[in-house]
């Protein structure tokens, strides 16, 4: 280990003993994040309890010149939180106190490490609604769902993280801190920092307490799950419930593979003969709610559904979405790894960039499962993989590409919402364009000038 | 980083599992929120996909064998939380023995007092039903000539380590009758019969809870079931195969095919829901043995539940019951829901009872601390999850804890009991038997001193 001795003893001093992890164990068991075939030893581990146990290993690593890397859970998508070498893993978990539930003003303060579930049960408790569910919700971190500004099954209705997200305390890499924001929904005065902070993927700072803006609680939803004989007919579902001006909370499909896998998991009586399954979700006024289920209902039917099924109860309809949350590591069950995508199109675009991806897999005879959400043009290709297998691998990777340079080319993203880190890295420059490169790195340099935070994440 | 002691080779169990069982694992993090030790510690080493990771840097040969890793893989409670969480299917269980198998062949945490206790629990005690019930009678002397009493009285026990201490007040009340001497060899079927069943005794379950295997007779008979109870049954081998010895296990296995034969019965029921997740398995433990393979599977097949057996086979009602209804919570067994996924048969059973009224547990899936000997070994962790356990059952307000594993009943009683919480603790199956023999359901009874 490189890493020099005085460092991890300095560490040592500052958070005790039990806080800095060197153990081999240790690091192996913080060398990867939930991004597949990606893994590397960081030189420490070290556990922040308070920001000023950040301040203090920033200032250190700033003044070591130390790269730091800091995660919260663990369960990023893109390599975000994968270690560099030799690197301190600053981890944030034990920030874990809701601060203050404001039922006067719609806010919520807490430390980074809370769970985003809890925030989600901390609102719901006060009668409020905190809506950005990521897939990974019950053990997601909300200072990485900052971070990576997490979307989720409600994006479509209910915006993504960037849209609760009110004020942030943020470490600079010098160990100065800086607030930004406040509980005002109205609020212009000079640039908007914490939109900066705000998907900076653990470039600019490190988030330890956010602000985040709550809503009422809806009075009544609804859950639909909807079978079809072909995708384009779910497709079609989808752009017509547009077009008659209805705005689901959730409109998510998944294909064939990618059902049959979730259903042999969470067993809520999917139906696993048909090509592609469409769950949908309205949710509001209870008279708005009705209509819009039997309107959603009737299109769906109209576009030759083969069942369109009403979850009874909310503890079902609840049962469903986290079935549907597990899809993606549910279609670990039939390949080894398992290598997802999230490219994203405008909605209009959704049935093209579908049978696209399809044809890609054709082409370089690679095994697929693909879900997402459909309402907002946000896909998740899977492929079904064995990261053992060089060859396969390198078809991946051609596959990959020529999805991107589609979605840019539909007018897309190479990413919806998991973020660029390593795993698009070589995908960013194209897409973002010469100006843009030069006005990211400069701000980067100007944060973080010694280059600690992160380093070789999102861009070099 | 120290190397196997040993200079003779040692078998890695890890390194000779099918990788695409340690591959499975994708590290999306899902199963750390249900990890009773991550959520204890935050630490990943001390979660699921943390131990797989140390499991796979094993394999992969990036890891030596340590004894930190051997400390990992018994600060695990193998309470399988995580194989229910897990979306990617990954078997942890099978993981997870092999781990353990790994520690033991290469002698990772010898130390003369360990070598000593297993030696005489594993390797010994728990290799023959009859040293067992030897053991059982001293310890039942010890109990019913009131020397338990005097020891405890006299405050001799002071001057023992404060440890031995708590382990001699955790001592389970033997009964005073064993399972051969309550219940006949053969048990006709009350009424018309339906099926030919045996009926695991248990080892453990027979000295500590004979009357529980004696109600599951009674109920499984009220069911229209002949019941064969064939003495001498060997322990099942759950314990050997947790804790690392592979092939013990396996002989275990071999010698309770040949005392219960699989062809001779509709179901073979098991009781306990530790020894359940075990003994669904022996095709796998013994895949690689041509005189056993086929009977194995037989058997897995065979082996069922009770609860598991009960409830599509229809219970037959209980008369109905007078008097206000006895609240019943039901804590879930982790073998019986994580390992064999038997969730809603046990709460059906007990709804099929005129006289309870059943609330839910909060947390019932989490972990008592029981976890087979893990309450032994590792008491630090096994009373936090107890403490945690007892202000759920508290919380409830319920006169009776319903739970349907011998370990999972004796950890509750002491939680109780210490914590002067009056509640009953009883196996499903004895409310049902004594719904039968329309005895109201007692709401406090005498719990073992």
């Amino acid at each position: 280990m490189s890493l020099s001795h005085s460092v991890i003893e300095r560490l040592r001093s500052i958070l005790g003993s039990d806080h800095v992890l060197t153990a081999r164990e240790d690091l192996i068991s913080y060398s990867f994040d939930g991004t597949a075939a990606l893994q590397q030893l960081p030189g420490v581990v070290v556990l922040a309890r308070s920001t000023a146990d950040v301040v203090a290993v920033l200032k250190l690593a700033t003044e070591t010149k130390t790269p730091v890397v800091t995660r919260g859970s663990g369960t990023g998508l893109s390599g975000g939180s994968l270690p560099s070498a030799d690197c301190i893993v600053l981890c944030l978990v034990k920030l874990d106190r809701i601060l203050e539930v404001d039922a006067a003003n719609l806010t919520l303060m807490t430390e980074s490490g809370v769970t985003t579930i809890q925030i989600a049960e901390a609102a719901a408790a006060a009668g409020l609604f905190y809506p950005p569910d990521p897939g990974s919700m019950k053990i997601s971190t909300i200072g990485g769902n900052v971070a990576e500004n997490s979307g989720g099954l409600r994006g479509l209705k209910y915006g993504i993280t960037r849209n609760y997200v009110m004020g942030l305390e943020v470490v600079l890499p010098d160990g100065e801190v800086l607030w930004t924001g406040n509980k005002c929904v109205k609020d212009v005065a000079g640039y908007s920092l914490r939109d900066l902070f705000i998907g900076s993927e653990g470039t600019l700072g490190v988030i330890t307490r956010v602000l985040l803006k709550l809503l009422p609680k809806p009075a009544a939803k609804k859950t639909l799950v909807a079978t079809y004989d072909q995708m384009d007919r779910a497709a079609q579902t989808v752009s017509d419930i547009i077009a008659a001006k209805i705005i689901p909370c959730t409109l998510e499909f998944l294909d064939r593979t990618t059902v049959r896998c979730v259903e042999d998991f969470a067993k809520v009586g999917l139906p696993v003969d048909c090509e592609a399954v469409l769950l949908m979700e309205t949710d509001g006024h209870p008279a708005a709610v009705a209509e819009e289920a039997s309107l959603m209902e009737a299109l769906a039917r109209r576009n030759g559904a083969i069942e369109v099924r009403v979850a009874r109860d909310e503890a079902e309809a609840n049962r469903l979405a986290a079935a549907r949350r597990s899809a993606f590591s549910a279609l670990a069950r039939v390949a080894p790894t398992t290598i997802l995508e999230d490219a994203t199109v405008p909605r209009s675009e959704l049935a093209r960039m579908i049978r696209f991806v399809e044809g890609i897999a054709r082409k370089y005879s690679l095994r697929i499962g693909t879900f997402g959400h459909m309402g907002d043009g946000n896909l998740h290709p899977t492929f079904l993989t064995d990261e053992r297998n060089k060859e396969e691998m390198a078809r991946v990777h051609h596959a990959f590409q020529e999805i991107f340079d589609e979605a840019i080319r539909l007018g897309g993203t190479i990413t919806g919402e998991h973020g660029i880190g390593v795993a698009k890295k070589d995908f960013l420059p194209k897409f973002a364009g010469d100006a843009s490169m030069r006005v990211m790195r400069e701000l980067r340099r100007a944060l973080d000038p010694q280059g600690i935070l992160n380093p070789g994440k999102m861009f070099d | 980083m120290s190397a196997a002691p040993s200079s003779t080779p040692v078998v890695s169990h890890l390194k000779g599992l099918d990788y695409s069982v340690v591959q499975q694992c994708m590290h999306c993090g899902m199963c750390l929120p249900t990890c009773p030790t991550y959520d204890a510690t935050k630490l990943e080493r001390h979660s699921p996909r943390g131990r797989i990771a140390l499991m796979r840097a094993i394999a992969d040969d990036r890891l030596e064998p340590t004894k930190t890793f051997a400390d990992e893989m018994y600060f695990c409670l193998g309470c399988l939380a995580c194989m229910t969480a897990c979306p990617a299917g990954v078997n942890y269980a099978e993981l997870f023995e092999h781990a353990r198998a790994e520690v033991e062949s290469r002698q990772l945490l010898t130390s003369p007092k360990r070598t000593f206790i297993r030696g005489f629990t594993v390797k010994w005690l728990f290799m023959d039903h009859r040293r067992l019930t030897a053991v059982g009678r001293a310890m039942r002397l010890y109990q019913e000539l009131g020397i338990q009493d005097l020891v405890r009285g006299s405050g001799v026990m002071k001057l023992f380590p404060k440890r031995l201490r708590e382990l001699e007040a955790m001592t389970p009340k033997v009964q005073s009758q064993f399972s051969n001497e309550l219940i006949a060899r053969v048990t006709p079927a009350t009424g018309a019969k339906r099926f030919t069943v045996a009926v695991l005794t248990g080892c453990a379950q027979d000295l500590i809870f004979s009357d529980v295997n004696r109600d599951t007779v009674e109920v499984l008979a009220m069911n229209g079931c002949e019941v064969h109870t064939p003495p001498d049954q060997p322990c099942c081998g759950s314990l050997h195969a947790h804790n690392g010895e592979w092939a013990l296990a396996q002989q275990l296995a071999r010698r309770m095919i040949d005392v219960l034969p699989p062809e001779r019965y509709d179901a073979i029921i098991t009781n306990a829901g530790g020894c359940g997740s075990h003994l669904k398995h022996y095709h796998k433990l013994l895949e690689g043995d041509p005189a056993y393979a086929e009977r194995a599977a037989l058997w897995d097949r065979k082996l069922k539940d009770i609860h598991e057996f009960l409830v599509p086979a229809g219970i037959v009602s209980p008369p109905p019951a007078e008097g206000p209804k006895v609240r019943v919570t039901y804590h879930e067994s982790c073998h019986l829901s994580h390992g064999q996924k038997v969730v809603t048969q046990p709460r059906q059973l007990l709804n099929a009872i005129p006289g309870i009224e059943l609330v839910e547990l909060p947390e019932a899936t989490w972990c008592c601390g029981s976890a087979g000997i893990y309450n032994l070994t590792q008491p630090e962790m096994a009373g936090q999850l107890l403490e945690r356990k007892v202000k759920h059952i508290r919380s409830t307000g319920a006169r009776v804890v319903a739970t349907a594993n011998p370990g999972c009943l004796l950890q509750v009683i002491n939680g109780c009991q210490s914590a002067g919480v009056s509640v009953r603790v009883a196996h499903p199956v004895t409310l049902l038997a004594e719904a039968y023999r329309a005895e109201a359901p007692k709401a406090v009874a005498a719990v073992p001193a």
